[in-house]
């Protein structure tokens, strides 16, 4: 090793100390201790504190309200994403057609997306309100309880949702979009292919990319949501908008479980490493280049 | 004929955005109604325009102080999280490090890392240390959750910098603070700001740790306040969305102002590979 290689490498070390510290003591160690809490009964208000293996996960097995709240965890995010990827391809698109105003478009989309996810919960509140609410004023004059139907309660959260991240789809497609070269368009051009032709042997693939990067950020920030439902609904009614993660919470700080409700925060961790490195793996696999 | 059109598809664009940003501009409108005509729709718009929401919010409630809050611990997360990641992104991008594969890969896995996961061994941790209800242990926290992100967005930014500005600055003998102050902060400033920005926005917006961490009414952070908005014996709508026009103020001002920056944050996230 030269006088150089060996500076260099203790210059990383000290740089990298820092980092290491934080991640390690308020990260990596309440990973591991949350790991251990979950295989407790743990209940403090009781005293309660022992050891008690996996009995935790396997009630997971019998519980209906896990059953349920992971299925509503799934269709939340299986739709959301889906709708915003379809709207945030279509407003990307329209923004980059533009002649002008581009930065005023951006920053009508941003808006939604850079506000707190509490102030969107109080905004569509007051939308969903029953009687003074802009909804159903629009739908002339309909009395529709949004947030206190169980039938309408998790696609009016699942509205607020795509309504504050659709516009991060679309800023990461109007970003690829600027980098295509023209020289592809005007090719297509004097081959004669036309308006739609060009969208979808042209536009659509360059995109492909970039979507499936989206897609996954989305996705595992839908796994994880928590905020909206929890301040527009707290889960209800009836717990057809509970997630794993709002009865996870509710678990954790409403009953005080701090065992059961770790083992559900554990498998909300699992799940989502498990859908980002199964992401990670056909990403690499995929013959999808751009 | 044809320039017509293209200047009526623009408007149109336009329109269906500003239409978009509704759910925005009516709980803007809404902070201007007067009480009495909150609940009255149609019509949609108000008599006349008034303050009193805001005059409420501000000189009767505790927002003025969860405003405080957020900004001080928003400020102090993005400082030291650049302050611990700058460093840390400039080794890992730039210097060989003793298990560098597992230190890159546990840092793009933390940045998926569900809070609820160590919400319950981090709440143990600030009630054994007494730091609920103090801007320190957010500050810490907030840090810790937005370090892997800042960490991988600049080293992203310090890559782009051509290798020679920096093998000029050691031939002339600066040591490493050298290194940093006259050569890569001054070419790192544009994805610093993108940087801090999304740092700043993460820390002001999140909602989990500071509700969980905070148990008095006057160490409450702005979605906090707004999540816990008192009503005596009715919903106060006005007042409200008065609190959401102040909660939002900051975000709104970067949308506006710092676009470009911000925009420069977002994509780099996604793409750096």
């Amino acid at each position: 090793m030269t006088r150089r290689e060996a500076v260099n490498r203790r210059r990383g070390v000290l740089l990298v100390a820092p980092t290491v510290l934080a991640l390690g003591t308020l990260t990596v160690y309440p990973g591991v201790w949350v790991l251990w809490l979950s295989l407790q009964h743990r209940i403090p208000i009781f005293g309660v504190s022992r050891f008690a293996g996996l009995d935790n996960y396997a009630f997971l097995a019998i519980d209906s309200r896990f059953a349920s709240a992971a299925a509503t965890t799934i269709i939340f995010t299986v739709t959301s994403v889906a709708l915003e990827v379809v709207l945030g391809v279509a407003a990307a698109l329209a923004i980059h057609a533009q002649r002008g105003g581009r930065r005023v478009a951006l920053s009508l989309l941003l808006l939604a997306w850079a506000m707190p996810a509490v102030v969107t919960a109080k905004l569509f509140e007051w939308l969903y309100h029953p009687t003074a609410g802009l909804l159903n004023v629009a739908l002339g004059g309909h009395a529709l309880n949004w947030l206190g139907d169980p039938h309408l309660a998790l696609p009016a959260v699942i509205l607020a949702d795509v309504w504050r991240t659709m516009p991060f789809v679309a800023v990461l497609c109007y970003a690829r979009l600027l980098a295509i070269p023209a020289e592809l368009y005007e090719a297509a051009q004097v081959d004669g292919a036309g308006r739609l032709a060009t969208l979808v042997l042209i536009t659509l693939p360059m995109l492909a990319r970039i979507l499936l990067v989206a897609i996954l950020f989305r996705a595992l920030d839908a796994l994880r949501a928590f905020d909206l439902m929890f301040v527009l609904t707290g889960g209800g009614p009836a717990g057809t908008t509970e997630t794993i993660t709002v009865y996870a919470y509710r678990v954790l700080f409403q009953t005080l479980q701090l065992g059961f409700g770790s083992a559900l925060g554990v498998v909300v961790f699992v799940l989502v490493m498990a859908v980002a490195w199964a992401y990670l793996r056909l990403l690499r696999t995929s013959a999808v280049t751009a | 004929m044809r320039r017509g059109v293209r200047t009526l598809a623009d408007a149109l664009v336009l329109a269906a955005l500003a239409s978009y940003a509704i759910p925005f501009f009516w709980q803007l409108l809404t902070s201007f109604k007067p009480e009495a005509e909150l609940l009255r729709v149609p019509p949609l718009l108000p008599s006349q325009l008034t303050l009193a929401h805001y005059r409420a919010v501000i000189e009767r409630s505790l927002m003025p102080q969860a405003l405080a809050n957020s900004f001080g611990i928003a400020t102090l997360t993005t400082l030291l999280a650049l302050a611990v990641g700058v460093p840390g992104a400039y080794a890992v991008a730039r210097l060989p490090l003793p298990g560098k594969r597992w230190l890159l890969l546990a840092i793009v896995a933390s940045t998926a890392f569900p809070q609820i996961a160590t919400v319950s061994p981090l709440y143990l941790l600030m009630r054994a240390l007494d730091l609920r209800d103090t801007w320190s242990g957010l500050v810490l926290v907030h840090t810790s959750f937005a370090l892997p992100l800042t960490i991988w967005l600049l080293a992203g930014f310090i890559r782009e910098i051509p290798i020679e500005a920096e093998e000029a600055a050691s031939v002339d003998g600066a040591g490493l603070p050298g290194l940093f102050r006259w050569v890569v902060i001054p070419l790192l400033a544009p994805g610093l700001a993108a940087t801090a920005l999304l740092t700043f926005l993460f820390s002001w917006n999140e909602f989990l740790f500071a509700y969980t961490f905070t148990v008095s009414e006057a160490s409450r952070t702005i979605p906090v306040a707004l999540a816990l908005f008192p009503g005596v014996f009715e919903v106060p709508w006005g007042d409200i969305a008065a609190a959401s026009m102040l909660a939002s103020l900051p975000p709104v001002l970067i949308v506006v102002g710092l676009q470009r920056f911000l925009v420069r944050g977002l994509v780099a996230g996604a793409v750096k590979e």
